[in-house]
């Protein structure tokens, strides 16, 4: 019984620090409208991910209308998530939230290249969700095993994610795999809740609004 | 009625002609493999088959009627056999072609399967809910699924006693990632047999229409590798929100808006882990059991990863 409905994009498992590596995008078909992946260095692509951290910032860095930037933070690095007009219900969520809170998050990959030619890889939200440790600690074991099984493809023949991200990347997929068993081992270490920033993101400025604008595809 | 009795009823049923054997006799034999034995049912069945096969003196084809053998639905796996259904007709689709007379689920205790019958084969009309003997029908395989095609010499006999339709279960676990449209709130068509969820106060088949309030949620669970979609159903959606019917429509009714009970909904839901059991529809899993798996077990987890 195959349907006419178009499948959905399943959503990646993807730690921070992998996915801010991740700058280079590219599309399946010629098609103008067709859906932009993101590849991950582990070889892997997306046009969706799910990730559950703890958001230690917020600031509406909009001008006019409002426009909502919040920092999540995993045990590797530091999600930038954007909402604007175009997401109400996600702009809304962030501004009534208060830091520091564990949140779950689902939304696009979004890139965006600096004036010095670096790429700024951010998320805009599809939605947001207040969640308990339990989850947060789920997904970062769900995140580190699919991590790791990615990495363990890397060199499969056939691994076509894995050649384009060689051609793409100079990036050791075992880095992944090293922050992956330790976002793994610490889980261990009891469970205290985060207390927030721990400046694992040297850079606390996101990309300006305007440009973060023309960087949505 | 326990299952061993179900099966056991049904092989003394099929022996009725040639041995002397009541069920009582049949479910004990069974039980001793099941329970003390530890066998798989099917294979007891197998078993305890062949034992009274042997006594009676028959080889396995001549047991059921005719030459087809009687099959479960969850039993077929090869294409182009000729088979004998005991089924109930468990839900009618709209035929995609007028070559197609109807089309739809057939059910037994294993499970359900499709059917399609042909305009060209004359076959008398299948009602909803009826149960029946179908013999000589035909399985088809596409891509892994099976179905059965009904054709001109199969026969189609009312049966009295309902098929109870077994659940093919099955359990998805993933986080909820999306709440779909015609979630929360919902008014379904009041008309007999139809449940249709109303669009804009009107049902698809009977138009305009006095809708009576439901609840649900369709939801996507993610697992990360793949995505299902699910039903909660009135109860499953209450017991994940904790929201009741009534509750649901005062908080519409206070914002003069029903889509405000899906927001509250998806704030209780979204992005956390569910463990979803029941039977696939279509697309659909419909959510009879929801369970929260909890806290993550590290150690285990741990011990996975190292090994990957």
């Amino acid at each position: 019984m195959s349907q006419s409905t178009p499948t959905r994009e399943v959503a990646q498992r993807v730690f921070a620090s992998e996915f801010n590596d991740a700058g280079y995008t590219f599309k399946e078909s010629d098609d103008e409208r067709a859906p932009v992946y993101l590849l991950l260095p582990t070889g892997e692509s997306s046009n969706r991910v799910f990730f559950v951290g703890t958001l230690t910032e917020k600031e509406d860095v909009g001008e006019d209308d409002e426009y909502w930037r919040g920092r999540i933070v995993d045990p590797t690095g530091t999600f930038f998530v954007y909402a604007g007009q175009y997401q109400p219900e996600a702009a809304s969520k962030i501004r009534d939230l208060e830091p520091p809170a564990y949140v779950a998050v689902v939304g696009k990959p979004r890139t965006y290249e600096t004036d010095d030619g670096t790429v700024r890889v951010s998320v805009r939200p599809e939605s947001i969700t207040e969640v308990g440790a339990t989850v947060r600690d789920r997904w970062v074991a769900e995140t580190a095993e699919r991590t790791l099984a990615r990495v363990a493809a890397f060199d499969d023949e056939g691994n076509e994610y894995a050649r384009m991200a060689r051609e793409e990347y100079d990036l050791d997929p075992e880095t992944y795999k090293a922050a992956a068993l330790s976002a793994l081992e610490d889980l261990d270490g009891g469970d205290e809740l985060a207390d927030g920033t721990d400046g694992t993101d040297g850079d606390a400025d996101g990309p300006p609004i305007e440009d973060a604008e023309t960087a949505e595809l | 009625m326990s299952e061993l009795r179900q099966e056991a009823e049904a092989i003394a049923e099929q022996f009725s002609d040639h041995l002397d054997v009541g069920p009582d006799e049949v479910e004990e034999r069974l039980e001793n493999l099941v329970n003390e034995y530890r066998v798989p049912l099917d294979e007891a069945r197998r078993s305890v088959t062949n034992s009274y096969l042997d006594d009676a003196g028959m080889e396995r084809d001549e047991l059921g009627r005719g030459g087809a053998e009687l099959v479960r639905v969850n039993d077929i796996d090869e294409d182009e056999q000729w088979i004998d259904l005991r089924v109930k007709l468990v839900d009618l689709w709209e035929p995609r072609s007028d070559s197609i007379s109807q089309v739809g689920l057939l059910g037994d205790e294993s499970g359900r399967i499709k059917f399609v019958a042909f305009e060209t084969s004359d076959l008398a009309e299948l009602t909803e809910g009826q149960s029946y003997e179908l013999s000589n029908v035909v399985t088809d395989e596409y891509e892994g699924d099976y179905s059965v095609k009904l054709n001109r010499t199969t026969s189609i006999t009312e049966i009295d006693e309902a098929v109870d339709v077994g659940d093919d279960a099955e359990t998805v676990e993933g986080a909820l990632v999306d709440i779909q449209s015609g979630s929360g709130l919902i008014k379904r068509c009041p008309e007999d047999d139809c449940t249709r969820v109303l669009q804009n106060g009107r049902c698809s088949e009977h138009g305009q229409v006095e809708g009576e309030f439901d609840l649900r949620i369709k939801g996507v669970l993610d697992d990360g590798k793949t995505v299902t979609e699910v039903i909660f159903d009135h109860e499953a959606t209450e017991e994940l929100t904790g929201m009741g019917l009534e509750e649901a429509k005062d908080m519409a009714m206070d914002a003069l808006d029903t889509t405000v009970v899906a927001e509250e909904m998806a704030d209780d839901v979204l992005g956390r882990y569910y463990r979803v059991t029941g039977p696939r529809f279509r697309r659909y899993v419909l959510a009879d059991e929801v369970e929260d798996p909890g806290a993550v077990d590290v150690d285990s987890a741990l011990i996975e990863a190292r090994s990957i």
